[in-house]
């Protein structure tokens, strides 16, 4: 882990982690009609984007405005629908349209292997070399600490295609293609979870790209062309906000070692160290599903994300009492961080490996915090 | 089924609203609109007791979407409601009996119910329906479940008890075979806490008039009626252990019924609580390993002794039928109070509700 970054002892953890308890519990317990009007309340627009966007290609003039909607739709449903309910956020409506058990998104992953890959995986291991597959997605190197090869020379290339293709680069995430490749994975493990992934994408496709083209008839194309534009402009979207959630420079990662035995407190530390959050307005934070609270996700996986906004402003006074960063800023900064840092792992570390070096180091860094002293 | 129902559950309109499935379209245009899920409107509320100090009880008429199946005299029904105001937003599901006679798909039918004054402040679904669900209000429902039924060869003769709200499901069944002009012999006993409690007092007194070859008996034993026993029912039904009898009530009558009938093979209970555990062995701690509480074992169900340590488990029916309060056991014996079976399986996903330990058992609650 970066070394500028101040470790607190085991008694403040312990109290660090005390306080946050404290935020969810009290937030637990004031869960109710507003949560549940808000969440009905985005399902009801997702569901009339949908339709309205489907609709509109039947009017050849409006096509840009079909797609507009229809990709509002998707990124509404991946993102502050899909997303939040399959982290059991709305679970306490005993609704089953809104359950995480139930749920199933508009994108070709099978929600059972994202809860997986995701919510188990990601969400535990946030972070830590070898075992969070989110960092680099097994694809690209995203730190340091993943040693360079020739083949991190591709890392924007690399990066541009699995933004184009992120939906498919998610589902296919869970086979581990890596580790098959480097031995570590049989490719018979593979076997169930290619066969739920086959039966999702023939889902997804058959409605995106054979039904509701062929039902505009004469307009077949443009509809399948829309349809695979909106898909495309949702991979685009959720890969950005993704990426500047753990990626910007100063985001911490941890090894293994430091979070054996790990406590209570010492995880809330890791999930904020780990995670950067992005400004923005409150239609920005509804289209990226609150993740531009990445901070707040991350330490509270399982509250509905319309609490994030009232929940980071206790958040910030924490870190501010414990001297502990809280890494945000505007999407342009981020973005751009996040770019640098892929350009820069594509090529070998200029410092010497044996010397592990901060981050903090990188002219980039100290701009990027917003550090408080205590 | 109608054309539109056909289009409705069609594969072509699984396939354009997949993932989320037809309905979670349709109910955002009107909530009485479904393909597969049931839902019914409340249409009418009749107060059937209303006695100063006592918890009313009222009868609601359900008008079900056209995905509701029908159902046969006897059987019940789970209703999820979304309770509003202050920590609302919450669906809670509860298990009510259907009181009307046999319903086809798409028919109207009642619920009887009791509002439970022993439901958590606020919370409590039957008191929310009886006291202030107003005509217009949507609930959801499941399809009609159970086999406390009749079959479909109605005896000559049967027998049928039940004891306040449990008269809904023997209701229902008296209410189908006068529909159908059975002509054979029913008794139905009746027990009830005064004649100002009873449900139905009106159609009973019609039937007791009108009724062919029913044999009504409504008692009230704490005005001086006979309390059931062998000796009251050899009298009234001589050899009514070889008399198909169906009975539904409060666990006390519930338990006299049971010594009565002995192993008699013709006796169908229907509970709406788990019976109270009698006998068996106790014994041993209950540890409830996520929230760290151990208490010696009382031998209640693991719900009621979570519950009783302060823990709310999520939970439904409290009677083995929805599986919401489902959580492992990671060790120990526990005894099916219902089924009576038991099961030393470590590591197994159990109803808490229904569920009790034998001897040690740890729970992760
Ligand atoms: C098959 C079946 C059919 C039924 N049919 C009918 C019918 O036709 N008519 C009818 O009136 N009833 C019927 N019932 C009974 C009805 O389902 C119950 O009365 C139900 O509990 C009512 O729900 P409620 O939300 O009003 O009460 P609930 O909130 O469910 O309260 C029920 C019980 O739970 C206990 N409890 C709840 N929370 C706690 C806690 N935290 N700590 C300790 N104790 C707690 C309370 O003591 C209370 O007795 C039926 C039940 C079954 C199983
Ligand atoms: S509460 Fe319904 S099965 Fe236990």
């Amino acid at each position: 882990m970066s070394t500028d970054i101040p470790t607190l002892t085991p008694e403040q953890l312990d109290t660090f982690g005390e306080e946050m308890d404290a935020i969810r519990r009290r937030i637990l317990d004031d869960l109710g009609e507003k949560d549940a009007d808000y969440i009905r309340s985005v399902v009801k627009a997702q569901r009339g984007f949908e339709t309205v966007g489907r609709a509109l290609f039947y009017l050849p003039p409006a096509w840009p405005l079909a797609v507009a909607s229809l990709s509002v739709s998707k990124i509404l449903d991946n993102m502050e629908i899909g997303h939040n309910v399959m982290h059991g956020q709305y679970d306490w409506m005993g609704d089953p349209g809104l359950n995480s058990r139930m749920y199933e998104w508009d994108n070709v992953c099978p929600s059972e292997q994202w809860k997986n890959s995701h919510n188990y995986i990601h969400h535990t291991f946030t972070n830590i070399l070898g075992k969070d597959r989110d960092i680099g997605y097994g694809i690209l190197r995203m730190d340091e600490d993943q040693p360079w090869h020739p083949y991190y020379l591709g890392n924007p290339v690399y990066a541009l295609l699995l933004m184009t293709f992120f939906e498919w680069g998610v589902a296919l995430h869970d086979l581990e293609v890596e580790n098959i490749v480097a031995g570590k994975r049989k490719i018979e493990e593979n076997k169930a979870l290619h066969a739920g992934i086959m039966r999702k994408v023939k889902r997804q496709a058959l409605k995106d790209y054979v039904l509701f083209p062929a039902l505009t008839g004469p307009l077949f194309v443009p509809t399948l062309v829309g349809n695979a534009t909106a898909n495309l402009v949702r991979n685009i979207w959720a890969f950005n906000i993704i990426f500047c959630g753990h990626f910007p420079t100063g985001v911490a990662t941890f090894s293994q070692e430091e979070c054996e035995d790990e406590s209570r407190g010492h995880w809330y530390y890791r999930q904020l160290l780990g995670s950067a959050n992005i400004t923005g307005g409150s239609l920005f934070h509804l289209l990226t599903g609150n993740l531009s609270h990445q901070i707040e996700h991350h330490l509270f996986p399982d509250l509905p994300a319309r609490r994030y906004p009232e929940i980071a402003v206790e958040v910030r006074e924490i870190c501010e009492r414990y001297g502990l960063p809280y890494n945000t800023g505007p999407l342009g900064k981020q973005l751009f961080s996040v770019a640098s840092k892929i350009c820069r792992m594509a090529l070998p570390d200029r410092k010497k490996k044996d010397a592990p070096e901060a981050t903090s180091t990188d002219d980039a860094v100290t701009t990027d915090r917003e550090t408080v002293a205590a | 089924m109608s054309l539109a129902t056909t289009v409705l559950r069609s594969k072509t309109l699984a396939a354009l609203t997949s993932p989320h499935g037809v309905d979670r379209y349709l109910e955002l245009v009107n909530p009485m609109w479904a393909a597969h899920e049931v839902r019914a409107r409340i249409v009418e509320k009749t107060v059937e007791v209303d006695v100063e100090g006592h918890p009313r009880v009222a009868t609601l008429t359900l008008q079900p979407t056209s995905t509701w199946r029908g159902h046969r005299a006897g059987q019940h029904v789970q209703v999820g409601v979304d309770i509003d105001g202050e920590g609302g937003g919450r669906r809670t599901t509860r298990v009510f009996t259907i009181s009307s006679l046999d319903s086809r798909p798409g028919d109207r039918f009642t619920l009887t119910m009791r509002a439970n004054p022993d439901a958590p402040e606020g919370r409590g679904v039957s008191r929310y329906l009886v006291e202030e669900a107003q005509p217009g209000t949507v609930v959801h429902l499941s399809q009609a479940q159970g086999d406390f039924v009749l079959p479909d060869s109605v005896p000559e003769h049967i027998v049928l008890i039940s004891g306040g709200s449990g008269i809904t499901p023997v209701m229902s069944m008296l209410r189908s075979l006068q529909n159908r002009t059975h002509r054979g012999r029913v008794t139905f006993i009746h027990y009830a806490q005064s004649p100002e409690h009873q449900i139905y007092a009106g159609e009973l007194r019609d039937v007791a008039r009108t009724g062919y070859g029913v044999d009504l008996h409504l008692l009230h034993p704490e005005l001086g009626d006979p309390n059931l026993s062998p000796a009251w029912l050899e009298r009234l039904v001589p050899g009514y252990r070889d008399v198909p009898t169906w009975a539904c009530g409060p666990a006390p009558l519930i338990e006299g019924v049971r010594d009565a009938y002995g192993d008699s093979e013709n006796l169908h209970v229907e509970y709406f609580k788990p019976p109270r555990t009698t006998g068996g062995d106790a014994g041993g701690e209950v540890t409830f390993a996520r929230s760290g509480r151990t208490a010696p074992n009382t031998g209640a169900s693991l719900l009621e002794q979570a519950e009783a340590l302060g823990l709310t488990p999520e939970y439904g029916c409290r009677m083995g039928i929805c599986f919401s309060c489902v959580s492992r056991k990671t060790d120990g014996v526990t005894r099916d109070v219902v089924s009576g079976d038991t099961s030393t399986l470590p590591d197994e996903e159990i109803r808490i509700c229904v569920n009790a330990p034998e001897g040690d058992c740890t729970v992760d609650l």
